[in-house]
């Protein structure tokens, strides 16, 4: 179900030194077209559907084609991801829509204090089971 | 064929970086989010340097990237032994039990840093239903590190809200890196959109490995990573064989596209050596879209049967020829090959689709529900439920999704079909194709032959494994391979302190490695104008045709979806003698881009990879894994003769395979 870019809404995210969907697709699918400074997706059959492109698009341009290869025409699936939750809304080719929500994360983006509360690590112990902080379960 | 060489006449050069660490991490996943973590505070001390470079961007990079409905290992409450025997018994007989004892006794640490860090843990309410990760805090639901009761849904699985999993577990593993770097002074130490092509070995010492070339696919420019030692984690092997579908559908792998063997590649080329290469796994999943079946078989107990409704894990036709040929002792434990066996005959005796009858479950949940709660409160409940089953979905599998709504198909009304997949090279998920690595040494009743000092290491020196390239120890899953970068970070940084006078020494120059990286680009610039249509050119193949060829022949000879998986000697030896071909045909790919270049070095790592697979296959001279793959000449188990590892050693300089076997164990009774 490959990711396509609306053009009317695609800013090529001119402000930044590279788009947010070149940025995230783990698959280097993203691409710019520097004349119309527009991006599309170069790779359309190696793409996995993961979203992260949609997810992250400042101006939401993006969303996601069924597979032309076995999927009718005529849903869809939308996400809107907050700080927090992601909304998602899902069309049917019969018309029926099914809204979620969904919790995504418990504390604050960039929040995370990596070893904060936690032990220095034990250098007599680096060649015994455990980690820095934990020792191995017996049983 | 006449050989093509780089001298840069046609492509240009690029520039060559040189990074200098102590410990180089590749790949960006689960495993080696894991490793950045605990290596990074090991390493605080003697101001190590750790260095992690991701082909992808960190925050969605690896089998992780799309999210995660389930944590598929989390002990909790269960004995490690126990988890010991469960993944023996669906790995058909054969594993390291010492390395899949230490991941469990160290795996449940993981998923609590994962909740501190601010993943959503599903709980269980007073009622005994189940809270989403909200609702739990909302309801001051103990932590799992408090003593909080997860939602299982089997013994081993808990349920998340896990569309952020891989952000906030590299959001960690970031952070670490950076507590790293302003204690080393380094400028940078996180390499994102670098894809590392091969190990170089040590001028000064021929056993061990002394840098990673790679290059950027951003920018013009070759990295080599210097390190007194590395962890590989770079994935499992995905689109090696002919997908079901045929045209853009080949993306919705069921494992992430992305995953191109580049892990076993690594390894392979520095002569490490491999164990259960034969080993695959075949999931059977919702059809095309390949969503998760975990859910609704173990949490909604919905159940799958033929189109005449008939349980062919039953047919008692089926389990006797199974006993006969399999025994008594695999096919009464019923374990995912097996079950994979007996719905494949029910498919080829022409009694498919097989179906999940997922209305039928729901109408099952509903009926208690009401008589439980009232028709009122049920309601209630059941809007919550039906939330949590395309919750399933939208985390991790957002296809199959689409596809069922494109279909309109409610999976509370109707039933959908499942289907088993193409093969999948894999060791962390329920396969185990991977690396011979050394133990912890520490388990009672480990042999000399499982343990040489540093846990998760290669049979080459100061190279370490991790998550999917460690061998026989399947079942991991996401919270395992991040418990298993950290076994492999501690370890890591034990070894290079162990050996503080060794310095990395690449045994070619900085300028050959830029030419061999580069030739896929020099071949296509060379030859590029000669046709009218860059695509169709005698000169060079484009990594897409490549991949075509290379799937048609795993699937047409070593035991893909085209023969029902069966495969034997006289198969793989004519597909190996393609496949030979190919290789030798891969040093005329032609790259018009950095990213077709990426393209070009995932698809030799596919080759690589897919080699390692059929010469296991053919080696071992039985059908261990029915299900997944048949030898038709030796379609039986074989304890007597095959109940060992198989490990086998590739040279890179002449191309062959050496094979041998290992002894197998019983550490755990």
């Amino acid at each position: 179900m490959p990711s396509f870019v609306i053009a009317e809404k695609c800013d090529g995210c001119k402000a930044q030194d590279k788009t947010a969907c070149q940025y995230i697709c783990p698959n280097d699918l993203m691409a710019l077209n520097r004349d119309l400074m527009k991006a599309y997706n170069q790779e359309p059959d190696q793409c996995w559907e993961c979203y992260n492109c949609v997810k992250i698009c400042p101006t939401q341009a993006i969303e996601v084609r069924g597979y032309a290869d076995f999927v009718p025409l005529g849903a869809s699936v939308i996400p809107l991801r907050g700080t927090d939750a992601i909304m998602w809304t899902v069309k049917f080719r019969n018309g029926t829509l099914k809204r979620f929500k969904f919790p995504i994360r418990t504390t604050a983006e960039d929040s995370i204090d990596p070893y904060a509360g936690k032990p220095e690590a034990d250098m007599s112990k680096i060649k015994q089971p455990g980690f820095f902080n934990y020792e191995a379960r017996k049983e | 064929m006449e050989k093509e060489t780089c001298t840069f006449s046609y492509c240009q050069k690029p520039e060559v970086v040189e990074v200098e660490t102590d410990l180089l991490l590749i790949g960006g996943g689960m495993a080696c989010c894991g490793a950045a973590y605990e290596a990074a505070r090991w390493a605080s001390a003697n101001k190590l340097k750790i260095t992690m470079v991701d082909k992808a961007a960190t925050d969605r990079s690896g089998a992780v990237a799309m999210g995660l409905s389930a944590i598929n290992t989390y002990i909790g409450e269960n004995k490690i032994e126990d988890y010991v025997r469960y993944v023996r018994a669906d790995l058909m007989g054969i594993t390291r039990e010492d390395l899949v004892f230490d991941l469990g006794r160290h795996v449940d640490d993981s998923v609590q840093m994962f909740e501190e860090w601010g993943l959503p843990i599903w709980k269980k309410g007073d009622d005994g239903f189940s809270l989403d990760g909200f609702q739990a805090k909302d309801a001051g639901k103990k932590s799992l590190r408090e003593g909080g009761t997860p939602v299982r849904t089997g013994k081993w699985q808990i349920m998340i809200n896990g569309e952020s999993y891989k952000a906030i577990v590299a959001e960690a593993a970031k952070k670490a890196l950076e507590v790293n770097r302003k204690e080393t002074g380094v400028d940078q130490n996180l390499f994102e959109r670098v894809f590392i092509v091969r190990l170089l070995k040590d001028a000064n010492d021929p056993k061990r490995v002394a840098a990673a070339a790679g290059f950027s696919v951003r920018e013009n420019k070759i990295y080599i990573f210097k390190a007194k030692a590395m962890i590989n984690a770079s994935g499992g092997a995905v689109n090696c064989f002919r997908p079901r579908s045929s045209k853009e559908g080949q993306g919705r792998a069921w494992y992430p596209v992305w995953n191109a063997g580049s892990g076993y590649a690594l390894g392979m080329q520095a002569g490490a050596e491999l164990t259960l290469m034969e080993n695959r796994f075949v999931p059977a999943r919702f059809k095309d879209g390949y969503g998760p079946v975990g859910a609704w078989f173990l949490f909604f107990k919905a159940k799958a049967t033929n189109s005449l409704g008939e349980d062919y894990c039953a047919n008692e036709e089926y389990l006797a020829d199974a006993r006969k040929k399999y025994g008594e002792k695999y096919v009464g434990k019923m374990g995912t090959a097996i079950r994979n066996h007996l719905m494949m005959k029910d498919m080829k005796a022409g009694k498919g689709p097989i179906i999940m009858r997922t209305d039928q479950a729901m109408d099952v949940i509903n009926k208690t529900f009401v008589e439980k709660l009232g028709e009122k409160e049920a309601k209630k409940k059941i809007k919550h439920l039906e939330a949590e089953a395309w919750e399933d979905f939208l985390d991790m599998c957002i296809g199959q999704a689409g596809l069922w709504a494109a279909k309109d198909i409610d999976p509370s009304k109707s039933p959908s079909e499942i289907m088993p997949t193409e093969p999948y090279i894999l060791g962390s998920h329920a396969g185990c194709a991977g690396f011979w690595c050394s133990g912890p040494g520490d388990i009672p009743g480990t042999p000399d032959h499982y343990s040489w000092g540093y846990n998760r290491m290669s049979t080459v020196p100061g190279l370490f494994m991790a998550g999917d390239v460690v061998g026989a120890s399947g079942h991991k899953f996401s919270s395992g391979s991040h418990a298993e970068g950290r076994i492999a970070g501690k370890a890591a940084i034990a070894f290079i302190l162990d050996n503080p006078d060794y310095k990395p020494a690449a045994r070619r120059t900085a300028d050959e490695i830029a030419a061999e990286l580069y030739l896929p680009y020099e071949v296509f610039e060379k030859s590029k104008t000669y046709t009218t249509d860059p695509d169709v050119n005698p000169n060079y193949i484009k990594p897409g045709m490549l991949q075509a060829r290379l799937q048609k022949i795993a699937d047409e000879y070593f035991g893909g979806i085209s023969t029902w998986y069966m495969t034997s000697k006289t198969m793989l030896d004519e597909g190996l003698r393609q496949l030979v071909v190919l290789k030798e045909d891969s040093a005329k790919l032609g790259a018009a881009n950095l990213h077709e270049l990426m393209r070009c070095w995932e698809n030799y790592h596919r080759i690589l990879s897919l080699e390692a697979h059929a010469r296991h296959i053919l080696y071992r001279e039985e059908s261990r894994y029915p299900g997944y793959y048949y030898r038709g000449d030796h379609d039986f188990i074989d304890d007597d003769n095959w109940k060992v590892f198989t490990c086998s050693t590739y040279d890179m300089k002449t191309g062959e395979f050496t094979m041998s076997k290992r002894d197998f164990v019983e550490i755990v009774k």
